[in-house]
């Protein structure tokens, strides 16, 4: 397939035909915001019902409507998911739902449920139907499948390598999107019911509790099937647990693969993640494809992006299944509580080009003598220490310690509204 | 009153005449490299010694292909599944469409269950899948009793509904006990890991123990607790599902057998006479309980439990 997607005119060089979509997550309209202002060409989002995140915020239909009209501006796509496996009382107002989406304008929607995929045909055929990673689709033949019900995309699930999406794309012609960064389940997505045995709430349905996160310890038991219960420990009483948590996907540096492969969609996960993670994330990926299909030939990883990458990492990462089914390396790691090495600490809401001062919404304490970094689509990343900081007011400040206030402070080099201010975190 | 099927799962070639003799109707086996988490494997030969036993007793036999393929399995489908149909084994169990689209090119009159274990937990879907060729739809072990009784009503298809057993949490395909010992230098501890091995996962928050194993097809993790609903058959008679399953695996055949006459029992009961079973019932509860492993308490599954999300 490489033929479709990169040319090699008679100079010799080589030329990207197409270009994959850049696919973020947005767990709410602000989010959503950023996501298109920091590069991405599509956003998924959930609505209030049939989607797999309940705890996240989630789009009523007016914040979807006005999340299409941003987007539009920019050229973007918004896609909601509506990937729940349905019991039968979930029917109930799914096709009101499923029109709304369709008159707001959305790009399409992402299931699972072939409910879900039969009821939007009928009811709201201007939507894409995209089939959701819940189906865990891991061969050609079941990609077919879904090509003869009518689907114009399907998203792979998380076990696919990547020679077999050149397998998928050499013998169907359909849309594919895989994920190539942030948090994955470690079963086959659809396919793990921990929380509803743990805690009675319903992983197909957007309960999931991430019970695979957890701490276990693994012992081996004599005979199972007697009535006596004698039972050896697996582990040392320094080793870690036994623990299903696996490292984070990054594919950064397969980039250049997935193009040549023709894939349409590259996905970053999280729509629980902060504004600060989405931006970050976003506007590295951005750079990554812009360039590699900028001059494919001369395309270098920069080490500034691994490390800009790292900034709002939550855990270690790998490739998982990229290359094969993973090992130890990829999948397990020591510290399950790490946190990130930087926090998000400030919006730009303004810059005054005359007095160098930025206007600034306070995200994370910070205060004089605190080195902090900008950075954003339209600037490259520079570091400063903050001087003085004055209230809205005018009224000098010993920190910026309340959530969301107002600040200003002098800047040493210009910065755009919606650029992001970020801190170190002392260690 | 019709009865339903009594479906078991034979752990071997040996099992299935006794099982039959003692009650059940229907047997489903397999081979690892195609089904997931079967109380026995059975090679082709022994599908065929199956197939002929459990056809001279009258019952029926289904082979599990319900795993989740990778292309590079596709290419051995075609041929077991002929195989599958030469042998004139009574259904093709499946949960991945690939087997669907093999079976609809390479052996058109089989008949197949749809069963991807969790997935089934709407009327719709089931008739969705029945419309693309299914004739039975496996419910989700994770739906209460009204919903599977309104499915049932709804439904096109058969309708088959585990009524004992263990059932299965979580499938991963990477190996993770073996990466967990790995992760720990104690590589040469994984050797010969496998259901044999009885490897536990205790979760100290709830005090609860779950099986692990690996094999062919990733990490399966499974309930803490057995079902049992003997006692509670009542309105699944009564609604008319076609196929009542008990999951014997990581039990022994004794077991399996047991658990086999009780489950006739409790069918024959009600269907001659609902009041004598309404005074057995908890009989035949005890009688489960006098054989139930000490470290496997029964519960009843989520039949009778409301998951919120």
């Amino acid at each position: 397939m490489e033929q479709q997607t990169v040319k090699r005119p008679s100079e010799g060089r080589r030329v990207i035909t197409k270009k994959p979509e850049l696919l973020a997550p947005a767990g709410n309209l602000e989010k959503l915001k950023i996501a298109v202002h920091y590069g991405a060409d599509a956003v998924f989002i959930g609505g209030r019902d049939f989607g797999l995140r309940s705890n996240a915020d989630n789009f009523s239909i007016e914040e979807m409507a006005e999340g299409v009209q941003f987007a539009d501006k920019y050229g973007a796509h918004i896609y909601v998911t509506t990937n729940i496996f349905a019991h039968n009382e979930n029917m109930d107002g799914l096709e009101d739902y499923l029109k709304d989406l369709e008159k707001v304008g959305v790009t399409g929607i992402i299931v699972a449920d072939p409910l879900i995929i039969e009821t939007c045909k009928r009811v709201a055929p201007k939507l894409e139907v995209h089939l959701s990673t819940q189906q865990s689709l891991s061969n050609w033949q079941a990609v077919k499948f879904w090509k003869e019900e009518g689907l114009d995309r399907v998203v792979l699930a998380r076990e696919v390598g990547l020679g077999e999406m050149l397998e998928m794309k050499a013998n169907v012609d359909i849309e594919i999107e895989t994920f190539i960064h942030g948090a994955m389940c470690i079963s086959y997505s659809g396919r793990c019911v921990l929380s509803n045995h743990m805690t009675a709430r319903d992983s197909n349905r957007g309960g999931c509790c991430q019970s695979c996160r957890w701490d276990y310890f693994l012992y081996e038991e004599d005979g199972a099937n007697e009535q006596k219960t004698g039972e050896k420990a697996l582990f040392d009483t320094d080793d870690a647990p036994f623990a299903m948590s696996p490292k984070d996907l990054n594919l950064i540096e397969a980039i250049p693969k997935l193009v040549e492969a023709g894939i349409d969609s590259l996905k970053v996960e999280g729509r629980m993640k902060s504004i600060h993670y989405v931006a970050t994330v976003v506007s590295v990926y951005r750079k990554v494809i812009d360039a590699y299909c900028e001059d494919p030939d001369n395309f270098k990883i920069d080490n500034e992006w691994l490390k800009e990458l790292a900034k709002c990492a939550n855990r270690p990462t790998a490739p998982a299944f990229f290359e094969n089914t993973p090992g130890h390396e990829e999948q397990m790691f020591r510290n399950h509580s790490q946190k990130t090495t930087f926090d998000f600490a400030g919006l730009v809401l303004d810059y005054d080009e005359e007095t160098e001062i930025v206007t600034l919404q306070q995200r994370n304490h910070f205060r004089p003598g605190d080195q902090i970094e900008f950075f954003g689509p339209e600037i490259t990343n520079f570091t400063q220490k903050v001087e003085k900081i004055w209230d809205e007011d005018g009224e000098e400040l010993d920190a910026a310690r309340h959530p969301l206030q107002i600040v200003k402070f002098k800047v040493d080099k210009p910065v755009k509204p919606n650029n992001m201010m970020r801190k170190e975190q002392l260690t | 009153m019709k009865k339903p099927e009594l479906l078991v799962t034979p752990t071997s070639v040996e099992d299935i005449a006794p099982l039959i003799d003692v009650g059940a109707t229907a047997v489903i086996i397999g081979e690892e490299k195609y089904a997931l988490r079967l109380a026995g494997d059975f090679s082709r030969k022994e599908v065929e010694e199956a197939t002929t036993i459990a056809h001279e007793k009258g019952a029926k036999v289904y082979v599990a292909m319900n795993a989740l393929f990778h292309n590079e399995t596709l290419p051995l489908l075609p041929d077991y599944i002929q195989f599958l149909d030469r042998t004139g084994v009574d259904a093709i169990v499946f949960g991945d469409p690939a087997v669907l689209m093999n079976v609809r090119e390479h052996a058109p009159k089989m008949k197949l269950h749809w069963n991807t274990e969790t997935t089934a937990t709407n009327w719709y879907t089931a008739n969705y899948w029945g419309r693309k060729g299914a004739a039975r739809a496996v419910l989700a072990r994770e739906l209460n009793m009204d919903s599977i009784i309104e499915i049932k009503e709804e439904a096109e298809v058969e309708i088959e509904v585990q009524v004992h057993g263990m059932t299965c949490m979580f499938q991963s395909k990477r190996m993770l006990v073996g990466n967990y010992m790995a992760f720990q230098g104690k590589d040469l501890e994984v050797q010969g890991r496998s259901k044999d091995r009885s490897l536990i996962l205790h979760d100290p928050e709830r005090d609860a123990k779950y099986p692990i194993w690996e094999d062919e097809n990733g990490t399966h993790i499974m309930s803490p607790k057995d079902m049992c609903i003997i006692d509670e058959l009542d309105e699944m008679l009564d609604a008319g599902i076609d196929s009542f399953k008990i999951d014997g695996i990581l039990k022994d055949f004794d077991y399996i057998k047991k658990m086999t006459a009780l489950y006739r029992q409790a069918i024959d009961l009600y269907t001659e006479d609902p009041e004598v079973y309404n005074r057995k019932k908890d009989e035949l509860l005890d009688e489960v309980k006098s054989v139930q492993p000490a470290n496997r308490d029964l519960d009843t599954g989520f039949f009778f439990k409301e998951t919120v999300y």
